[in-house]
């Protein structure tokens, strides 16, 4: 287990005080919230600073882990010594994500689980999911391509239940669920009487499943509609030529219009994801010059360059 | 091994959900549900929270709302004009992609 160094993660000094501990995780948890940060590992980020303001705010935490000597590295290998914590007393209130093995190691499972409840959804943007009576939250990774057409999944579901010697354990269940044809990302899917049967308690939950689209390698979704970049040739677009271009309902020819430029849009209305007023595929046209291998194909640029004469820099005045 | 398989029903958008079928959807307290339509952040159809009636797009705001509120102690205030901000950015995004 690598060794983390909690004051470099929140960029602040080893003497720092508590109130400037607090501003640096404040102005850092802002800068890398998931609903707020655009960058790609926003949510690593935004745990990694939440695990290190859950040690640092606690003076009992960080009085503990700062007494783990000053020598560690940040990614050295680390195990904590025996009895490293004794004397130190820990009455925190275990923070609502599931910290790393190195902040378990130190400050225990419990603390580091204690909100996590059901932990229904490992891949979901939080980590943990919530469970509110007996219904059960869930997120469901699906293709695009699913929601042309109606599909079934098998999704894993992990839930803490009481066992019959009255231990809570996490027991994994598969269900196949039927998603329908139309899905949208965000959405979600209910499924009456399978949330967990309760701690004890009577009737059944419900399960809600969220619909989250797995990342395509060229199809990009947003809402309804579909994107994605479709490269070009130059003479394809001079020559006002008809090209094969994919669709998540099978191959179609488009015709490129003739002044086409790189970066412009073509509109296949109702190719979209399906509804009442389905969406639309939107293809970015890339213009792409084939590089001129053989000698013949440099020849064949040399000639249009003649023929050709166009200065596209004129109008830079050069 | 084959398995029965479970028809789910799609909260779609032509869905409407009442408070506490919203509520559940969301895993929220109705509650603070109740806060969120009273700062003006989800806009329910209908005048009285019996009779409210949500959209099921307000389920990822009501999920946004909770997450600025738990992870950056934002007060209700702050969390609407957040939201307001974020559907601003959301917009002239989309118009950047469209032209």
């Amino acid at each position: 287990m690598d060794y983390k160094d909690y004051y470099q993660t929140l960029k602040v000094d080893k003497q720092a005080t508590q109130d400037e501990v607090k501003r640096a995780y404040r102005k850092l948890a802002r800068k890398y919230h998931p609903d707020v940060s655009k960058e790609q590992n926003a949510e690593a980020l935004f745990k990694e600073v939440g695990e290190a303001y859950e040690v640092l705010k606690d003076p009992e935490k960080r009085a503990a882990y700062d007494q783990l000597g000053m020598n560690w590295q940040a990614g050295q290998q680390f195990e904590a010594p025996p009895n490293w914590d004794a004397g130190f007393e820990f009455s925190g209130d275990g923070g609502a994500a599931a910290f790393s093995d190195f902040f378990e190691s130190l400050f225990g499972r419990d603390q580091a689980t204690q909100n996590a409840q059901s932990r229904a959804n490992p891949n979901g943007p939080f980590g943990a999911s919530h469970t509110h009576a007996e219904d059960h939250h869930a997120k469901v990774l699906i293709d695009i391509d699913d929601a042309y057409h109606s599909t079934t999944r098998t999704i894993t579901l992990q839930a803490p239940e009481i066992d019959s010697t009255g231990h809570l354990v996490n027991k994994q269940r598969s269900l196949r669920v039927k998603i329908p044809k139309g899905v949208k990302q965000g959405q979600k899917i209910r499924l009456a009487g399978q949330g967990s049967s309760g701690l004890g308690k009577g009737t059944a939950g419900d399960l809600y499943l969220e619909i989250e689209f797995a990342p395509h390698a060229f199809y990009r979704v947003d809402g309804k509609d579909i994107y994605l970049d479709l490269p070009v040739t130059p003479w394809e677009v001079a020559l006002n030529r008809k090209v094969k271009m994919p669709t998540p309902t099978g191959t179609i020819d488009v015709r490129i219009p003739k002044h086409a430029k790189t970066g412009q849009k073509l509109r296949i209305k109702g190719k979209g994801i399906p509804a009442k007023q389905p969406g639309d595929i939107y293809a970015m046209l890339q213009i792409i010059v084939p590089e001129a291998k053989t000698d013949e194909q440099k020849a064949l640029y040399e000639k249009m360059e003649q023929a050709l004469p166009d200065n596209p820099r004129s109008a830079m005045g050069v | 091994m084959e398995k029965k398989s479970f028809n789910g029903v799609l909260l779609d958008e032509h869905m409407l959900l009442n408070l506490s079928e919203f509520s559940r959807a969301g895993a929220h307290h109705t509650e603070w549900i109740v806060e969120l339509v009273a700062e003006g952040i989800l806009e329910p159809e209908g005048n009285a929270p019996d009779d409210w009636l949500f959209s099921t797009e307000g389920l990822s705001r009501a999920q946004k709302a909770m997450r600025l509120q738990q992870d950056l102690h934002i007060n209700m205030a702050g969390i609407a004009l957040a939201l307001q901000l974020m559907d601003q950015l959301a917009n002239l995004q989309a118009q950047l992609r469209q032209n």
